[in-house]
């Protein structure tokens, strides 16, 4: 079972630099989701280690959560580029100054 | 082995995502990893998991960014310029320290055999995961709805936007169209339509004045902008190019109207 561990923990390392590098707001959010179905799948891997059905729970309760984050994420995104004209993450910078 | 086959499809996939220019191609790649990982829940005794992935993931929120790039621009791509100086160097450097110190921390550990769901899936794996859902986790469960209340409350504040100006009614419209008329002369009738040809009857293609010059304001702005318009002059010279073919010979014959030479738009932009 090591191997889905491991593939989860790259996958989970791609989606962090993804956040990290790429400008675009949209993309870093699909990072994120990246993030996010990596750390399902340690869950349901581990449900499978131990025998028991906790894992896929809260594998489960991550997806509820991930699509509200989406809704409200993308909402926001939608509401920035309306007024600003621009999705990247680089022109909401208002508050530093 | 469906491991073997999908985990290097699925890294492949996942770093795409760093390296493609354009946020619908980071779409594509992403639903790529979604549907290997649900295959990868239903070889983890998932079936219920592996359902969700595809439904809730890649066919709701991946439609749902989707929709929102479509309305963004898909051609907003991202720009090269560093805001922090080194930043991405730096990311790269920290994400690669990061995998480095997981894998290694992964590979010295051993699991142990694995226990298996066969007994924990007993009776359905649907019905074991209600069994637990309803029971041990139902306040958890309870809160999710508020939690998905909330969301759809907050998106549809977000999108919401207050009308600052009287709607325009249609008798608005047409007083509008009228005063344009008497004071700048802008046509107030409908826009000429695209492709009236006896070989060519197709929307990219402009229709052509009594004069021989293409109607620049019979095809649509979006496909001039993408440049793909056949332009009236072509048109006049295939024209030209099937009488040759029925034999007939092209100077002979009446001028076909816009033919190349003949200006392109001699028209005033209507609207």
């Amino acid at each position: 079972m090591t191997e889905y561990i491991v593939l989860s923990a790259i996958l989970f390392t791609i989606g962090c630099v993804g956040v990290l590098t790429r400008r675009n707001a949209i993309v870093v959010f699909m990072c994120i989701e990246l993030m996010l179905n990596a750390c399902n799948l340690a869950l349901v891997t581990f449900a499978k280690q131990h025998g028991n059905l906790d894992g896929q729970i809260a594998a489960f309760f991550v997806m509820v959560v991930a699509a509200a984050e989406v809704v409200i994420g993308l909402a926001i995104i939608m509401t920035i580029f309306r007024t600003r004209r621009s999705a990247s993450v680089d022109d909401a910078s208002l508050l530093k100054y | 082995m469906t491991f073997w086959i999908l985990a290097p499809i699925m890294v492949a996939a996942a770093l795409g995502i760093l390296f493609v220019r354009k946020a619908v191609h980071a779409a594509m790649l992403l639903a790529i990893v979604m549907l290997s990982l649900a295959v990868l829940y239903a070889v983890l005794d998932a079936p219920f998991l592996f359902a969700v992935q595809i439904i809730v993931y890649t066919g709701a929120i991946l439609m749902l960014f989707l929709f929102v790039l479509m309305l963004v621009g898909v051609d907003a791509s991202d720009s090269v310029v560093e805001t922090i100086k080194g930043q991405r160097a730096l990311a790269t450097i920290l994400g690669l320290a990061l995998g480095a110190v997981l894998v290694t921390a992964l590979s010295q550990v051993t699991l142990g055999t694995a226990v298996g769901l066969d007994e924990a899936n007993a009776g359905g794996n649907i019905e074991q995961l209600a069994n637990i859902l309803f029971s041990r986790y139902v306040f958890a469960f309870e809160a999710t709805s508020a939690l998905l209340i909330t969301a759809a409350i907050g998106a549809m504040v977000l999108a919401h936007r207050e009308r600052l100006t009287p709607k325009e009614t249609q008798a608005s419209l047409a007083a509008q169209r009228m005063r344009d008329y008497a004071e700048t002369g802008k046509h107030p009738g409908p826009l000429p339509a695209p492709g009236v040809y006896a070989r060519h009857n197709a929307v990219d293609t402009p229709a052509l004045l009594p004069d021989g010059s293409a109607a620049e304001s019979s095809v649509s702005r979006v496909l001039v902008a993408r440049g793909v318009i056949r332009s009236g002059p072509a048109m006049a010279d295939d024209i030209d190019e099937v009488r040759r073919q029925l034999g007939q010979d092209p100077s002979e014959m009446p001028e076909t109207s816009g033919k190349s030479g003949a200006p392109a738009s001699t028209e005033e932009d209507v609207k």
